[in-house]
Parts: structure tokens; C-alpha cells; sequence
């Protein structure tokens, strides 16, 4: 199953291999991970998905929480969240069919940022599934290339979330939803 | 004040409470030793950077204080990978100080360069390159506060030789660590407290298994009076050995791979396991599937990512274990569980005869038999320090441990060469101590130069090498798991007498267990370091023994007397659940 786990680290120089190579270290998959900088200064924003089931989902937690520079980790799979993938697709034109594919394009809400005489890039927002659904329908047409960014994650509503809140919500890894449920919330 | 990096790395040292520290100099650190000799510190020299980590984490697991080693940059940092990786498996706090080259040189592989860092990033808690002069201080206070708090641990800080060389104010007071992502003193809610209480109230078959944890803690007091309270029987780890009396009517003894017969077994039949401080090690489980599958488990553990990590747990509690039992033995009722200590005590009867301190003399002179005679002639008051093998497991068995950090063995990471470097820095912890080095011919060839620090120091340390030309352990593995083919087992080895005394040092053979009083008494008066080479009984083996991954109950118990090795499997389970 596929966790969004969104770490709060602190801006260092190798901060992003301590967290890679927790990964690698104890065999954890990740399926992308993000980061970029947060509206505070010194701090960095990861968002990280894993392919991962519950129990496991909350021992890479844990081990997040082990590195001195994460600050804290949030698990929004669950929760409401905007979760938005950015994808740069550069499809192949022949045969005066541009018109098609941006009327394609249009339908997908997705923008044309570069034309040639022999290809398009074109500019889709959203989630996965719907970057997913233009790539297969742009594929006929010849895609020449194509890049991701990955998962960014955002938790809905007006709360925000402190970097580095008084309440930490490092549960005890547990062994199921039901004992997630019943798991220990530990504070400072 | 103004002061060079150089100097403020000894400022800060000085500051922590840094006495003694063990190391080898080199190039990219020279900057540091030169400012060393104003500084009231003592320096050890040793002969391999291996040498001083072990030094450092036998400094500090003797002495519950960080222990401080220092290496030049390149081979200088990546000979300590061993003990640093040694210190991270069994949480031992020490700080390695290694020097770096000159920032503008890193990543152009200079000499002596190494990422050591990132070498040493998955097996420190944490590390730290140092590019300025400015941040030393805070870095050092950082170190320190990481190294001893919380799950204690291994951190490294990585110098640049112009990060020494530069010049900058120093202020140690303004230098406090910032660490706003770390959090060693987490705590369990009030809710999981009420879920443990029921669960040991309500249990008939309970047992406490006491780790590492406990000593670190600081935990021997309340661990003693939460299991007199609630008369709770205690199995130990390898690394718990001495953190509960041996004598103690409630001490059952080690569980696990070489843990006694009766232990595992109470193991597989209790129906509550208190886990204190330990973490479920595969050689303490055997087969995870099959193990305790009758108890309930509770986990109290400072670390919240070893709770659920190898075994199911129904209530964890988060945090250091002496104020979690503090916070719950009041609210505990007093417990009588006569039926279960009796039924406990009567499997120990059943393998109490196949010990082979009830079997007779025949002349042979067995490890078994000079590890219990040491353990006697030295009224199980000596600071032991172990290598890693069967003599390390023999230890295990038959010296009883009364004192919390007298028993100094390296258990996660199980590495040859720990035990005469760590025996050396647990010295210079507690001079006071008789520390004894209980290793084997193997093992103690791998970090033997160390003799020579230990001369140089005038250190006194005793020497036991259980001597047997073989890896035994290894041995013993292909004996009952690869049909005795001795694959690069057999170990010629030195005149161990002739290398103590190349080094100055007395040198004893002793071939007869008639002789293993009068040469550990000499060994004992004798002002220097002194080494006794024991000629052991070659092919032995260490019973009982749960074969890697088997069932905890699936034991090769020690021969019977007169009778060849007899396994016992779940079919002649002499025991059925009371239930």
C-alpha cells in the first residue's frame, strides 16, 4: 500500500542522504520523494512515498525520527490533503495533428510551454491519476520525453502545522489499523 | 578568548569532563596534538585507530561517561569503522574525533582523504564535517549531549585541518547545543501505564527479560524491586548479564542461543514477557514465529523504533526505563506466583545434571571449568571483559556477575579483537578494578599489538586466552552443521608465554586444571599486565545451543552424562502448558 509521509528536516548540507540512505539501510521502498524549502527559513519540507503497509509505515516513521535533523513527520495518507504531482511531457507533432493534442491537453487542463514544428511540451498539475490518464492518452501520438517531479503533499484546512510542534506524534510503530488506533502519542 | 580550533577542541574536551583519551595521530589532525600538550588531558597511544574506539567504548562501559577517541583522516578514520560500528549495535556513548583535509581539498581526493562521514553515517547516531573553527564548540557540546542521552551512541566529528588551524573567538557558553529534531526523553501517555498494570496483574506465568537497557538506565534498583514486588522471575540478556544480581533467587540466567535449557523454556511457557531495555535480538528469538507465542508482551524501551520491530508487542512504553518502572511499581499489587518458580525451578534440576561443573574430573581441562575457577579465585568481584566465541559464552555461563558494568562484551556486533583494547580503556575507567580479558587464541591475535599500549601505560590488566587452535565457535558450527568439514578453523598461533614476554610481560601456561589456581593467583600479584595462555580441550562445544533460526525450545542440550549430544525437539517436551 502507498503511504505520504511528509518530514519537516532541517536545512544542512547532507540531510538528504541521512534520510536516503535510512531508506536503503533498512530496505525501505521508496516511490519518490521531494523536497524543496518550507515558508521558514533553516527548514526543509520532504514528502516522501513509500510503498509500505501500516506496520511498516510506522517503523519508517520511527526511524525518521531517529535522524537529529527531522524535526518532525506527518503520516497524510489518511488525512485530508492536497497531494499534486508535476509532470513535463514532450509529445511528437506529424501529420498536422496538433490540433488533437491540444484539445487533449485542454481537456486535462494541462498548458503548452514550448512549440516546435515537430513537438509540443506540454504542462500538467495534479494527481497522479490524472497525469497518468493524459500520458496514455498523449502515447500514440509519440512521446519523446517525459519528467515527474513526484508527490508534494499539503494537509487541507486553515491548521498549520508547526515544524516543530510541542507535541510530537512519533506513535509506537503498531501492528495494525486497530492498533494504530490505541497507538502512544508521547510528548517532550 | 581567542583561540585557534585546535585549541577550542581541547577547551571543550576539558569542559566535558574529558580526562583520558585514546588515539594515533597523523597529518590532517597534527594541528590538534600539537595544542594537546597544554591541555590536562592524558593521551593513550595505541596501535591501530581499531584500538582506540574499543578503548573509548570500554572507557565507557565501565564507567557509564563518554569515551573519546582520536585518528588522522583516510586509514586513520576508516580503521575505527570496527569499533564504531561496535559502540552504535550495543549503545555505548563515545565521541571519535578524526581529522579531515583542508576544506578546499575535500572532494578533489587529496591524500589521507575520506568521506568519513558518509562512511560512518549509517553506524554513528550522528556525525558531524566541520569546515570552521566557529562551529567546534557547539559541535562538541552537540556530540556529547547526543552520544550520552537518551539510546546512547557513537558520533563522529570530522575536522578539517583549517577548521583547526583558524583562529576565532571561543565561547562555550554561548555555544549550547541547538538541536530542535532531537528528542531523547520521550514518553509514554498515562493510558498505556493502565494497559501494562492490567496486564501484569492479571498474569500467572510472568517474566522479565532484562537487557542492556537496565544498566544504562541505571535501572539494577527498581528492576530488583519490581521483581521481588511482584515475584517475577528474570531471564537476562548477554549485555543484561550484569545488571541483576546472579545471586539473586529471582535470576534465572542468560536466555537465548547459548541461554540455560530452563530459561527458554520458561520463555516459550510464560504467558506475560516484561521486556526491559532489550530489543529482541535474533540470537536472544531464535525462530520469531514460534517465539512466546503463549505471552502477552509488554516493551519498555527508550527507543520507540525497537518497539514492534522483531517481535509483536500488546502494550509499548516509550522511555527510559528506570522512571517508566519508577512511575509503575506503586501502582503494582504484590504478586505470589509460587506454582510458576517451582515449576521453573524443577526444569533446572534436569539440566543442572548435565553441567559439566557436576561431572567428574577426568583430567581434562575443560573452558567451562577455567572460566568457574576464575569466576571463584577472583570472588566474582573482577571486571571481565570478554572477546567473542565460545569462550565468550562460557563466560556468559559460568562467571556470575554481581555489579552493574562487570561484564564488558561486545554482543550485537560480536567483534573479534574487542576484548584486550576495551579491557585497557575499562582500566583507565575504574583503576581501582581487577579487570580481567577473558579471550580466545583467535580473537586476541586480531588486536594482540595492543600489548604493547598497555606496557607503555603501565596498565595492569589480566589476560586469559582460552586457547584451543581452533575458531572454536566456528568450529563448533561446522561440527553440527557441516559434518565436521574444518574449513579454515584450525589456527596455529604463537607462543603466547614468548609474546608476553617479548612484551615484558609475565607469560603462564597452564595445561591442567590443577594449575589454574596458583597461575591466576601469580597472575593476579604480578604488578604489570600479566597473561595466562589456557591450553583447553580443543574440540568442545558450548551447550546448550538453539541452532541459528530453530524454535527456542529446539535446543541441542549439553550431553548426558555418558550419553552423546541429545537434541530435544517439541515431541519430548517434558513440559505442557498449566494452563
Amino acid at each position: 500500500m502507498q503511504h505520504i509521509l511528509v518530514a519537516y528536516v532541517e536545512d544542512k548540507p547532507g540531510v538528504l542522504n541521512r534520510v536516503a540512505s535510512l531508506f536503503r539501510r533498512r530496505a525501505f521502498n521508496i516511490e519518490s520523494l521531494t523536497v524543496g524549502h518550507t515558508e521558514q527559513p533553516g527548514v526543509s519540507r520532504m514528502t516522501i512515498v513509500v510503498d509500505a503497509d501500516e506496520m511498516m509505515t510506522r517503523r519508517i516513521e520511527a526511524n525518521l525520527y531517529k535522524l537529529v535533523n527531522v524535526l518532525r513527520v506527518d503520516d497524510v495518507t489518511e488525512k485530508p490533503a492536497v497531494v499534486r504531482d508535476l509532470a513535463l511531457i514532450k509529445v511528437a507533432v506529424k501529420n498536422g495533428n496538433r490540433g488533437e493534442i491540444l484539445q487533449l491537453a485542454d481537456v486535462f487542463r494541462a498548458r503548452v510551454v514550448d512549440v516546435t514544428n515537430e513537438s509540443l511540451v506540454i504542462e500538467i498539475t495534479g494527481t497522479e491519476d490524472k497525469i497518468d490518464g493524459l500520458v496514455e492518452v498523449l502515447r500514440p501520438f509519440g512521446l519523446i520525453e517525459m519528467v515527474r517531479t513526484g508527490m508534494v503533499a499539503m494537509a487541507r484546512g486553515a491548521e498549520a502545522v508547526s515544524p516543530n510542534p510541542p507535541l510530537v506524534a512519533a506513535h509506537v510503530p503498531a501492528e495494525s489499523q486497530t492498533r494504530a488506533s490505541q497507538a502512544v502519542a508521547m510528548s517532550v | 578568548m581567542k583561540r585557534t580550533g585546535a585549541q577550542i577542541v581541547w577547551e571543550c574536551l576539558v569542559r566535558e569532563g574529558v580526562g583520558t583519551l585514546f588515539g594515533y595521530p597523523g597529518g590532517a589532525i597534527l594541528p590538534t596534538y600539537d595544542a594537546m600538550l597544554d591541555y590536562p588531558v592524558h593521551h593513550v597511544l595505541v596501535r591501530h585507530e581499531q584500538g582506540a574506539t574499543h578503548m573509548a567504548d570500554g572507557y565507557a562501559r565501565a564507567s557509564g561517561k563518554v569515551g573519546v577517541a582520536m585518528a588522522t583522516s583516510g586509514p586513520g578514520a576508516t580503521n575505527m569503522v570496527t569499533g564504531i560500528a561496535t559502540a552504535m549495535m550495543d549503545s555505548s556513548p563515545i565521541v571519535c574525533i578524526t581529522g579531515q583535509v583542508g576544506s578546499k581539498l575535500i572532494g578533489y581526493d587529496a591524500f589521507q582523504e575520506t568521506d568519513v562521514t558518509g562512511v560512518t553515517l549509517p553506524i554513528t547516531k550522528h556525525n558531524y564535517l566541520v569546515t570552521r573553527a566557529e562551529d567546534i564548540a557547539r559541535t562538541f557540546r552537540e556530540a556529547f549531549y547526543i552520544a550520552a542521552s537518551g539510546r546512547p551512541g557513537p558520533v563522529l566529528i570530522d575536522i578539517t585541518k583549517d577548521a583547526q588551524q583558524a583562529t576565532c573567538e571561543f565561547d562555550w557558553e554561548a555555544a549550547a547545543p541547538r538541536l530542535p529534531g532531537y528528542r531523547p526523553d520521550l514518553r509514554a501517555l498515562p493510558s498505556e501505564y493502565q494497559r501494562a498494570i492490567d496486564l501484569i496483574r492479571s498474569a500467572k506465568r510472568p517474566l522479565i527479560l532484562a537487557g542492556h537497557g537496565v544498566t544504562l538506565s541505571g535501572a539494577m534498583k527498581v528492576v530488583r524491586e519490581f521483581a521481588e514486588k511482584t515475584n517475577t522471575p528474570v531471564a537476562l540478556t548477554l549485555l543484561g548479564l550484569d545488571g541483576f544480581p546472579a545471586s539473586h533467587s529471582l535470576n534465572l540466567g542468560m536466555m537465548g542461543m547459548h541461554g540455560e535449557a530452563w530459561v527458554n523454556n520458561a520463555i516459550q511457557q510464560a504467558d506475560l514477557l516484561l521486556a526491559f531495555g532489550m530489543r529482541f535480538d535474533d540470537r536472544v528469538t531464535g525462530n520469531v514465529k514460534t517465539y512466546a507465542v503463549n505471552a502477552r508482551k509488554i516493551h519498555i524501551e527508550i527507543d520507540p523504533s525497537e518497539i514492534n520491530k522483531n517481535v509483536h508487542v500488546d502494550v509499548g512504553l516509550v522511555g527510559d526505563l528506570r522512571e517508566v518502572l519508577e512511575e509503575l511499581l506503586p501502582r503494582l499489587p504484590g504478586c505470589d506466583h509460587a506454582d510458576w518458580l517451582a515449576h521453573i525451578n524443577a526444569m533446572k534440576g534436569d539440566s543442572a545434571v548435565r553441567d559439566i561443573q557436576n561431572l567428574p574430573d577426568t583430567g581434562h581441562l575443560y573452558a567451562a571449568h577455567v572460566i568457574n575457577d576464575l569466576w571463584r579465585l577472583t570472588e566474582g568481584k573482577a571486571v571481565v571483559v570478554t572477546d567473542v566465541g565460545q569462550h565468550q559464552m562460557w563466560e556468559a555461563q559460568y562467571y556470575r556477575h554481581e555489579q552493574p558494568r562487570s561484564l564488558i562484551t561486545s554482543g550485537g556486533l560480536g567483534t573479534m579483537g574487542f576484548a584486550l583494547p576495551a579491557a585497557i580503556g575499562a582500566k583507565f575507567a575504574c583503576p581501582n578494578e581487577e579487570v580481567w580479558v577473558v579471550a580466545g587464541d583467535g580473537g586476541f591475535q586480531m588486536t594482540m599489538p595492543e600489548l604493547a599500549t598497555a606496557v607503555q601505560e603501565g596498565v595492569k590488566v589480566n589476560i586469559a586466552i582460552i586457547n584451543n587452535g581452533y575458531l572454536g565457535m566456528v568450529r563448533q558450527w561446522q561440527e553440527f552443521f557441516y559434518e565436521r568439514r574444518y574449513a579454515a578453523t584450525p589456527m596455529l598461533s604463537p607462543d603466547f608465554v614468548k609474546v608476553a614476554e617479548a612484551y615484558g610481560l609475565k607469560g603462564i601456561r597452564v595445561t591442567e586444571r590443577s594449575q589454574t589456581a596458583a597461575a591466576v593467583e601469580d597472575a593476579r600479584t604480578d604488578p604489570g599486565t600479566a597473561l595466562i595462555d589456557f591450553r583447553v580441550e580443543q574440540e568442545d562445544s558450548v551447550f546448550p545451543m538453539v541452532p541459528a533460526g530453530a524454535d527456542l525450545h529446539a535446543m541441542i542440550r549439553r550431553p548426558a552424562p555418558k550419553v552423546n549430544v541429545m537434541v530435544e525437539t517439541g515431541a519430548d517436551r517434558e513440559w505442557e502448558l498449566a494452563k
